[in-house]
């Protein structure tokens, strides 16, 4: 049976191309693999092979011919025996045309909507009655992963010098010696290696806790994190996810300068398929952390190690998990939201103590999880104090502020009562002298001015 | 490249090598019917096909067993079909539809199945080499004896995590084979223009990792290497390096004209070292089929590509919803 042998398309881009030369004539037997002819496309000269074997019967588009669309028949193929002048002269292009372009069909049906906003959870997290104790981050987070690798055994911990070191900065102290060098590995100084090894294990299976030592060290691993364990559930169709916690401390620790003080949250945020978690208090570190470690998706889940060593409310009680994607209001107020997260909080609450001493109620929410947001709870709030600042860490363009700006501008425009401002650090690499870190980072002072300007102070 | 061997007569039956024979047509004659598909608009985008190097994915297959696990780059519709996986799922992912592996949303760089434990189909050149690793580090951990077929071209054998990889799958006795499915060219670039030794596997020695050459267009010589790593692995040795030298026909990717290398070049792998037509010849030389019973499996296999092709055209456009789903599990 005669086919039509159909202008190819030989780049991503190519709709038209010129037929620069037949390297057969009507009569020739190709095979498999033969080139039959030059085509010049919009990127280079290619090479066009046969496919099917048979004679060449029919040349429809002679050499030299431009503007050749992509589908329209330019030779016809024949068995041997088959007459290629019986052939009907060159069959209407469109017939094949039309079976390429199945994208065309659907582009009047309405663009997909994204799924609603959540509704707002104030529900409490652990029972009022709870007892108490303190704990600092650093136990809070130990305990953690403690709980967890005892209730799963394809929990683990990898990274480098959380066993025998007993961790850079203490936090896996004790989990060598519970668990054993199976489960508690130290890995060689080698982050992108060992990430890409974590996550692979997760697709195999296990439950991997990935410590960097620091987040700023995570950048070259980040590929790994994004291209790997963030997408994979998507790219498979929804066979393979990726259940891995990476943590570590981000932001400034002290004097550590530009290379190890970059606050990550607003890079991660970024990403669908991730979720970003940064506590502030000792609780929240437990809680969210067993939840982000049970939970099958990607969570980066960033520390602070100026917090480490601080000591919060601990309640007594057994499992203490909290949702991701759920903010804390810490303070209720009525006259101004200030919305944070990690070491902000300490900013915004001194803030907000002081602001007290001057009659501004400031109400502050902790947003605790970065992405997947909640942004109904800061939504409710600005609808209530009608102005709104946000504090963080990080730099000023493309900050979390500035993405919750821009929802509530979308959807509270009209409760607003003042611009929203937020405060951020510096726009400079992290300098060194005392006197200028303390310059580049975010204040109390700054967020108490900031606080001021909404409420016309 | 080395030139096909001859003189020594392979210990394999007929239907042996009848299977490789078969496998082999498939992926080829899938990949010449993708590169037509491709021609005619069908599939989009990046599309690297496989021609040329068949026997390396056939030949270590053959040396795999229930359970093992394969993982490669972008260069992956041999792997999947020579795992078992559906010929008409493979092409209806390549062109973007329902049915297709990832439900249309990974297309040809990005396919997956839990299933025949082939863990993808990576898009970013050498990122698979540590996913690999973990795979092998996730069977040691549960002690199931798995070994895990990691796949990467020359090209991405210069790659820094490939050797932090190889490190740690050393000090760790990972049981991973390391497959260096070198082509010859990274894209436009050949093997003496980017890479300071000639044969790669040596530089598994700096980290105490075996390995070996194999002729990667004789399907035999591949699965007997595959034997002995597949035997290194289960014994607790650690990883293993097979160092497979192969050769692509077409393109880097389907928009790739080639000016890097002759056409006499490709002429002459093609008619002297040819991976399908060897073994065409020993089947026909040791009389262990005939020119007709080579005509039926053709026919067979080109069966399943045309029911794949259709396949992958009548399946509709995945749904619109589908743009929402699978972010979060």
């Amino acid at each position: 049976m005669a086919t039509e042998i159909l202008m190819p398309a030989l780049s991503p881009t190519m709709e038209e191309g010129t037929l620069a030369k037949w390297l057969v004539k009507e009569g020739d037997t190709v095979s498999s693999g033969d080139i039959m002819a030059e085509i010049e496309t919009d990127k280079a000269t290619m090479e066009f092979e046969a496919v099917d074997e048979g004679i060449i019967g029919k040349i429809l588009i002679e050499e030299g011919a431009e503007g050749v669309k992509v589908n329209t028949p330019i030779a016809i193929l024949v068995e041997e025996g088959e007459d290629a002048s019986a052939l009907p002269a060159a069959a209407p292009a469109a017939a094949a045309g039309t079976e390429a372009a199945p994208a065309a069909v659907e582009e009047a049906a309405p663009v997909a909507t994204a799924p609603a906003a959540p509704v707002v959870d104030l529900s409490p997290d652990w029972p009022a009655d709870a007892e108490m104790a303190q704990q600092t981050v650093r136990e809070a987070l130990r305990d953690a992963m403690a709980e967890e690798m005892r209730g799963d055994e394809d929990v683990y911990l990898m990274g480098e010098e959380v066993a025998e070191y007993q961790g850079a900065y203490k936090i896996s102290q004790g989990l060598l010696d519970e668990f054993g060098a199976k489960r508690v590995i130290d890995t060689p100084i080698t982050e992108h290696g060992f990430a890409g090894i974590a996550v692979g294990s997760a697709f195999g299976g296990l439950k991997p806790i990935v410590e960097f030592m620091t987040f700023n060290f995570a950048m070259q691993a980040i590929d790994q994190i994004i291209n790997s364990a963030a997408k994979t559930l998507y790219m498979s169709g929804g066979q393979m996810g990726c259940p891995i916690v990476f943590r570590g401390p981000n932001g400034a620790a002290a004097r550590v300068a530009a290379q190890h003080s970059q606050d990550y949250t607003a890079w991660y945020m970024q990403i669908p398929g991730l979720k970003v978690v940064m506590p502030y208090s000792a609780a929240d570190a437990k809680g969210l952390l067993k939840s982000a470690i049970r939970d099958p998706n990607p969570v980066v889940f960033l520390e602070n190690e100026i917090l480490y060593g601080r000591s919060f409310d601990m309640p007594q009680v057994d499992d203490l998990t909290i949702p991701l994607g759920k903010a804390r209001i810490w303070r209720e107020g009525s006259d101004v939201t200030i919305v944070s997260f990690g070491i902000g909080m300490q900013y915004a609450l001194e803030a907000a103590d002081k602001l007290a001493e001057d009659g501004i109620s400031a109400e502050v929410i902790d947003l605790r999880t970065i992405r997947p947001m909640d942004t109904g709870a800061i939504l409710n709030s600005v609808m209530k104090t009608n102005r709104l600042v946000t504090v963080e860490e990080g730099w000023p363009q493309g900050s979390v502020g500035n993405y919750i700006s821009s929802v509530v501008m979308q959807e509270a425009f009209d409760y607003l009562d003042a611009p929203v401002i937020n405060c951020t650090g510096k726009d400079v690499p992290m300098p060194y002298a005392a006197n200028l870190e303390k310059l580049a980072l975010i204040t109390t002072d700054e967020v108490i001015e900031a606080v001021k300007q909404v409420t016309y102070r | 490249m080395a030139a096909r061997k001859t003189t020594k007569k392979p210990n394999v039956s007929a239907e042996e090598l009848k299977t490789y024979y078969r496998e082999m047509l498939l992926i080829r004659r899938f990949e010449e019917k993708a590169g037509q598909l491709y021609g005619m608009g069908l599939i989009g985008g990046f599309c690297h096909l496989y021609i040329g190097q068949e026997a390396v994915v056939v030949g270590l297959e053959a040396a795999a067993k229930e359970g093992d696990k394969r993982i490669t780059s972008y260069r992956d519709h041999g792997h999947m079909l020579a795992c078992g996986m559906e010929p008409g799922g493979v092409m209806a992912e390549l062109t973007g539809r329902e049915g297709g592996l990832s439900k249309g949303k990974g297309g040809s760089m990005h396919m997956f199945s839990k299933e025949k434990h082939f863990y993808g189909g990576h898009g970013i050149v050498g990122a698979q080499v540590p996913l690999g690793a973990g795979l092998a580090f996730a069977d040691k951990y549960k002690e199931n004896g798995g070994v895990t077929f990691t796949y990467f071209g020359d090209g991405a054998a210069n790659q820094g995590q490939v050797y932090e990889t190889f490190n740690m799958a050393a000090i760790w006795d990972l049981p991973v084979i390391f497959v260096i499915e070198n082509n010859q060219y990274a894209m436009g670039t050949a093997q003496t223009r980017s890479t300071s030794t000639k044969d790669i596997y040596h530089r598994g020695e700096a980290f105490g990792i075996p390995g070996e050459i194999v002729n990667g267009m004789d399907v035999l010589a591949v699965k007997e290497a595959g034997e002995k790593a597949v035997a290194h692995c289960r014994a607790g040795k650690g990883p293993y390096i097979l160092e497979v030298k192969t050769y692509r026909y077409r393109g880097h990717s389907m928009s790739d004209p080639a000016k890097y290398r002759t056409r006499e070049e490709v002429q002459k792998v093609r008619e002297q070292s040819d991976p399908i037509e060897h073994v065409r010849e020993l089947l026909l030389t040791g009389k262990h089929a005939s020119e007709d019973d080579l005509k039926a499996i053709d026919k067979e296999i080109k069966e399943i590509v045309n029911q794949a092709a259709e396949f992958s055209k009548e399946s509709p456009e995945p749904s619109l919803d589908e743009l929402w789903t699978d972010i979060y599990a």
